[in-house]
């Protein structure tokens, strides 16, 4: 067997950063389903629209603009403290992704509190109508991806704060980055639907 | 057993069982479960079959003729035909790229769990008379509360979440795994047909998938909460369910058919020893079908009286998807022409294939023109032509495939003698069973009515149809029992018993528990037959951990190593929470919120380190990092 040839990869890094990883490409499957779905909804919505006589129909008001584009800055706002968390995991720094992580959880905590007051400001109920339906979903649909995004972001600032920590679980703080702000951007299109659609149609 | 073959074993015993991260044992497990429902689904048709021999039949009443070709179609796409297919790509994506195993095992080891799950829930609802009743595509209004007052629509849209969570989960493991853990050397353009037809069919996993999860979400809303989206009277649209349901419906059919048509390209490879004709014109047909077959949902709802100018575009987009499957058959016919065939039974499968397939296709492409469309809908010209497409694009491929693969997953040969009768009773018994109803609903015999009067002149061809069920089912038993036999008695097969030219016949039948001693190189796109006999294999990874080499997506340079996890009871709790999350929520609402503090748990649980170096790299605090930034170069020890 003397004659085989090698390949030694014993001396390659037991771990990488950004999109070599396997995770990115996981996270990458996820925003892909993901948007899909709020792609559909969004088009669902249009539909709807064109098949109704008036939209929103006659006596339902646009929902209320205030806490929708409140929540809007508060969530573009939250990408700051994001980014800094995903540098400061690239960097291996234990230090600054604590505080980071915490700073994101904070804004999380104020976005998801704004978004029952967008719910009680949608001026429908979902029962009434098409219009209330597909609204109640689209914004449904999105508050599930911030409570989850801040269910396990929680789980992560605590496990950074417990231990066992590895170099490896920076790896994971980074890639949580890169999905809050799937999260975030994902928001853009459905808050123009739900709030300036029936504004504008 | 060595260390690595220790390191990368599963657990034993019962409970070890249930932790199994293996993709061979996983991939095992679908083909097997899938094939079982196969199996259940058949006994459905063989129940209708029976039903409609003759006129007047009273052998079923119409209620439970409705729960039975509902449940026959739901089971055989969405527990049979999907995840067969995926079981195969589990099972062979990795040995064929020349990986040590398949990305983010335990979300495949999950994903196994729920579609398990789903099925089971299935057949229980079934069972206790609670069988979906309203055809597989469910359209509302008939789905909706007011006329489905039971629960049967709901244990259909309840189905389609447990196979599509399970099925999206697997999508994204296998185009993981064809991205990131190709052997080095394999660079796109040598990555195997199988493997690229896998992915495509994952690509169209992704965004066809979600279109029916929330289409039954929104039903199980309209039914359980009082939405609207599918009442007309408050502004819904029926039409909405269509457009949502078709969207997935029809890109399904290339979902199973893609993979299908890699695992012809395979077996006619191999059978003509030569290299597949046109390489790259069969990927390209493989890409350009994904994209087309996302732009034809319509042609299924040329009934529903669509302006004309979209009737047009969609039927010259379904007569246009013909272009990529015409060149794909194009090139079998080139690669078997240049080469030397052997037909073996795998290779007579294909040859069934097609001309089954090919009979199909014409239907398909007869039934993309609007006047013949509307004149043949919902008639058994439909039924006809789509189980021609069906188990023509989709069975013939599978079982050439189990008996291209079962050697080298059982160690063991099945009977060539066997397989040629196994063959021919099916070829001829799906003839019987399939071509008598083009003629049946030409004659104007609609589809999903329980039975039709002696006056109608359907009688002669029903029996003809039903006599060939007969011989189907014979065949298919004969099947099940040489494979039982072979598996106990059979003669043993060698590592590469068909001298085929992919990976997975570079190790041994069946593959060690770590797929490869030392995971191999590749020189060509048929590693076997052109790697030089000096080709290095890679070496340096470790044997006391679940190490694994990763690479770049284009090229296949080696990047960087990652410990891959351990087996684990996790997912299979966390798919019981699911599992208990989906069901409640056909109830109560209150069921998703109260059902997700188990998943929340659970899925902690999974996730939360167990042992402070669980992912190999060195434990916090640590002096020097050893991971490379995101546009590092990589460390040295690359190219081959």
């Amino acid at each position: 067997m003397s004659e085989v040839r090698t390949l030694d990869v014993s001396g390659l890094p037991p771990g990488a950063f950004g999109s070599r990883t396997l995770t990115f490409w996981g996270t990458l499957g996820i925003v892909l389903i993901e948007s899909t779905v709020f792609a559909l909804a969004v088009a669902a919505y249009f539909f709807l629209a064109s098949r109704a006589p008036a939209w929103p129909p006659d006596g339902v008001a646009a929902p209320d603009l205030r806490w929708g584009t409140v929540n809007t800055l508060v969530l573009l706002a939250s990408l700051i403290p994001n980014e800094l968390a995903r540098r400061a995991a690239e960097r291996v720094d234990l230090a600054r992704v604590r505080a980071w992580m915490v700073v994101c959880l904070v804004f999380a905590v104020a976005f998801n509190v704004i978004r029952v007051l967008e719910f009680t400001h949608l001026n429908v109920l979902w029962d009434r109508d098409a219009y209330g339906s597909i609204v109640w979903v689209l914004l449904g649909l999105h508050t599930t991806h911030i409570v989850t995004d801040f269910l396990d972001s929680s789980v992560l600032a605590l496990l950074m704060f417990t231990g066992p920590i590895e170099e490896h679980r920076f790896v994971d703080v980074e890639e949580n980055a890169v999905y809050w702000y799937f999260v975030v951007f994902a928001w853009l299109p459905i808050y123009g639907v739900i709030y300036w659609a029936p504004r504008l149609l | 057993m060595t260390q690595l073959d220790a390191t990368w074993a599963d657990p034993r015993g019962l409970y070890g069982w249930f932790m199994h991260l293996d993709h061979k044992s996983i991939g095992r497990r679908y083909l097997l479960t899938a094939f079982a429902f196969f199996l259940i689904g058949g006994v459905l048709a063989a129940l209708m079959r029976l039903q409609l021999s003759r006129a007047d039949n009273t052998f079923l009443g119409p209620d439970l003729y409705n729960q039975i070709f509902s449940t026959h179609g739901t089971t055989m796409m969405f527990l049979f035909a999907v995840p067969v297919m995926q079981g195969l790509g589990i099972y062979f994506v990795p040995l064929m790229v020349g990986a040590r195993g398949i990305a983010f095992p335990r979300l495949v080891a999950f994903s196994y769990w729920m579609f398990l799950f789903g099925g089971i829930f299935l057949y229980v609802s079934f069972l206790l008379n609670a069988g979906p009743d309203v055809g597989w595509f469910s359209y509302p209004p008939l789905a909706g509360a007011l006329y489905t007052p039971s629960k049967r629509a709901d244990v259909w849209a309840q189905l389609i979440t447990f196979t599509e969570v399970a099925s999206l989960a697997v999508a994204v493991s296998l185009i993981t795994t064809a991205m990131k853990l190709r052997a080095p050397g394999m660079t796109l353009n040598r990555m195997p047909i199988f493997v690229w037809a896998q992915v495509v069919t994952s690509f169209m996993v992704l965004f066809a998938m979600p279109a029916v999860m929330l289409a039954s979400t929104c039903l199980i809303l309209d039914r359980l909460v009082g939405t609207h989206f599918f009442d007309v009277e408050h502004g819904g649209d029926a039409l909405l369910w269509q457009h949502l349901f078709w969207f997935f419906g029809h890109p399904e059919v290339y979902i199973i058919f893609i993979p299908g048509s890699g695992l012809v390209s395979t077996i006619v490879a191999t059978f003509s020893r030569r290299r597949m004709f046109g390489y790259l014109a069969v990927v390209l047909s493989l890409v350009s079908t994904a994209f087309m077959g996302f732009g034809l949902w319509v042609h299924h709802m040329f009934a529903t009286g669509l302006p004309q100018l979209g009737e047009s575009f969609f039927t010259a987009a379904s007569i246009m998807i013909a272009i990529p499957t015409g060149t794909q058959i194009f090139c079998w016919i080139a690669t078997m022409w240049g080469g030397r065939i052997t037909v073996k039974s795998p290779m007579l499968w294909i040859l069934g294939f097609f001309f089954i397939f090919i009979a199909g296709g014409l239907t398909g492409v007869m039934l993309a023109a609007v006047p013949l469309n509307t004149q043949v809908h919902d008639t058994f010209f439909v039924v006809a032509h789509f189980h021609y497409v069906l188990i023509g694009g989709a069975v013939f491929p599978l079982f050439a495939a189990f008996y291209y693969w079962y050697p080298k997953i059982t160690g063991r040969l099945l009977s060539e003698q066997v397989g040629r009768w196994v063959f021919g009773l099916f070829f001829i018994g799906f003839n019987l069973t399939f071509f008598p109803m083009h003629l049946l609903g030409l004659h104007g015999m609609p589809r999903r009515v329980y039975t039709y009067p002696a006056a109608m002149g359907w009688g002669t061809l029903n029996l003809l149809a039903s006599a060939g069920a007969v011989l189907m089912a014979c065949a298919v038993l004969t099947f099940v029992v040489d494979a039982v036999r072979a598996l106990v008695a059979g003669t043993a097969a060698a590592d590469n018993p068909w001298d085929a030219g992919t990976l997975e016949w570079a190790t041994n039948s069946p593959p060690p528990n770590a797929n490869f001693p030392s995971p191999p190189t590749v020189a060509g796109r048929e590693p076997v037959w052109e790697n030089p006999p000096d080709q290095p294999v890679v070496v340096g990874l470790r044997t006391d951990a679940r190490d694994v080499l990763v690479t770049h997506v284009l090229d296949a340079e080696p990047d960087h190593r990652l410990l891959f996890p351990e087996p684990s009871i996790w997912p299979l709790l966390t798919a019981i929470a699911t599992t208990v999350l989906f069901i409640w929520s056909i109830f109560t609402p209150w069921g998703v919120v109260y059902g997700a503090l188990p998943v929340f748990v659970t899925m902690v649980g999974w996730f939360w380190p167990k042992s402070a170096d669980e992912g190999g790299t060195q434990r916090w605090p640590f002096a020097h990092r050893t991971l490379p930034r995101p546009n590092e170069a990589p460390a040295t020890g690359g190219a081959i």
